[in-house]
């Protein structure tokens, strides 16, 4: 019998709210938390450690911002799938994130059903 | 002088984010203008903007409100660093809001956040402030548009 392993998630957040927010509206059984962070300097600690397969990825954070952290985390592991979770609405941002290497784009703030419809877009 | 379009960003941005983050709506009050600093809330998010403009963006809202926000958006901590968090959060949607509208012409900070009634808010001598009352539940807060 073929049984697949969850997806391990990260979220990297640096507000508490929406650390919590993300873990409790994402519905999918094949996810499974193994970390949260508040900026990228602890994302990418907690990466080295947890090996996640993906990531959601606040942009505007002290210490090391979203996009600079996007970067490393995918030198650390190309496959991985990152979900940028972000205020910054406009175009340029989102564009930089997707070169930088990340998969999909959610704005700030957003429903249930928009989160859970972007970590499917995400996984699929 | 602050155009309507301009002003209407920010407002959209306040409002959108009690919309979409506790699924109910907020409305506007009467817009008022006022000569230096307007008295705020416990909670205030400011957002710094130079560029083609400067000044400074905030929005400032009272303990009772937020906390309702809180229980809307279903969160079950109600201390007051999540109160810092709630207002910074919602000053980052301003924020985010008018980086798409006004693009590079404006360069807008990353919002701080202050508490307490008497905040040393930044202000500019002679700089008069659009003061939106922003209604939802019960409950009144702020948004104060001070710009060149």
């Amino acid at each position: 019998m073929n049984v697949r392993r969850p997806m391990k998630l990260m979220i990297v957040d640096d507000s508490n709210i929406m650390r919590r927010r993300i873990e409790r509206s994402q519905q999918f059984e094949e996810l499974q938390l193994v970390g949260t962070a508040g900026n990228g300097v602890e994302a990418i600690e907690l990466f080295k450690r947890t090996d996640p397969d993906v990531v959601t990825m606040d942009l505007t954070m002290p210490r090391m911002d979203g996009i600079e952290c996007i970067g490393q985390l995918v030198a650390l592991k190309p496959e991985v799938r990152i979900l940028v979770i972000s205020a910054l609405a406009d175009k340029a941002t989102a564009v930089e994130a997707m070169e930088k290497g990340a998969n999909g784009f959610l704005n700030k703030p957003f429903t249930d059903r928009q989160l859970n419809e972007a970590f499917a877009e995400l996984m699929r | 002088m602050l155009h309507e379009q301009e002003l209407k960003t920010f407002v959209d941005g306040t409002t959108n984010f009690f919309e979409v983050a506790a699924q109910q709506p907020a409305s506007i009050g009467s817009p008022y203008l006022l000569e230096g600093t307007p008295a705020v809330h416990e909670y205030t998010g400011v957002i710094n903007i130079s560029g083609k403009r400067e000044g400074v963006v905030f929005f400032t809202a009272p303990k009772a409100m937020l906390t309702v926000l809180l229980m809307k958006m279903q969160e079950n901590d109600f201390s007051h660093e999540t109160m810092r968090d709630l207002v910074g959060e919602v000053a980052n949607t301003i924020s985010g809001n008018a980086r798409r509208d006004f693009g590079r012409e404006f360069v807008i900070s990353v919002p701080s956040v202050l508490s307490g009634e008497k905040p040393e808010l930044p202000h500019k001598p002679g700089l008069r402030s659009f003061i939106i009352p922003i209604n939802w539940r019960s409950h009144s807060a702020k948004l104060v548009v001070s710009l060149t």
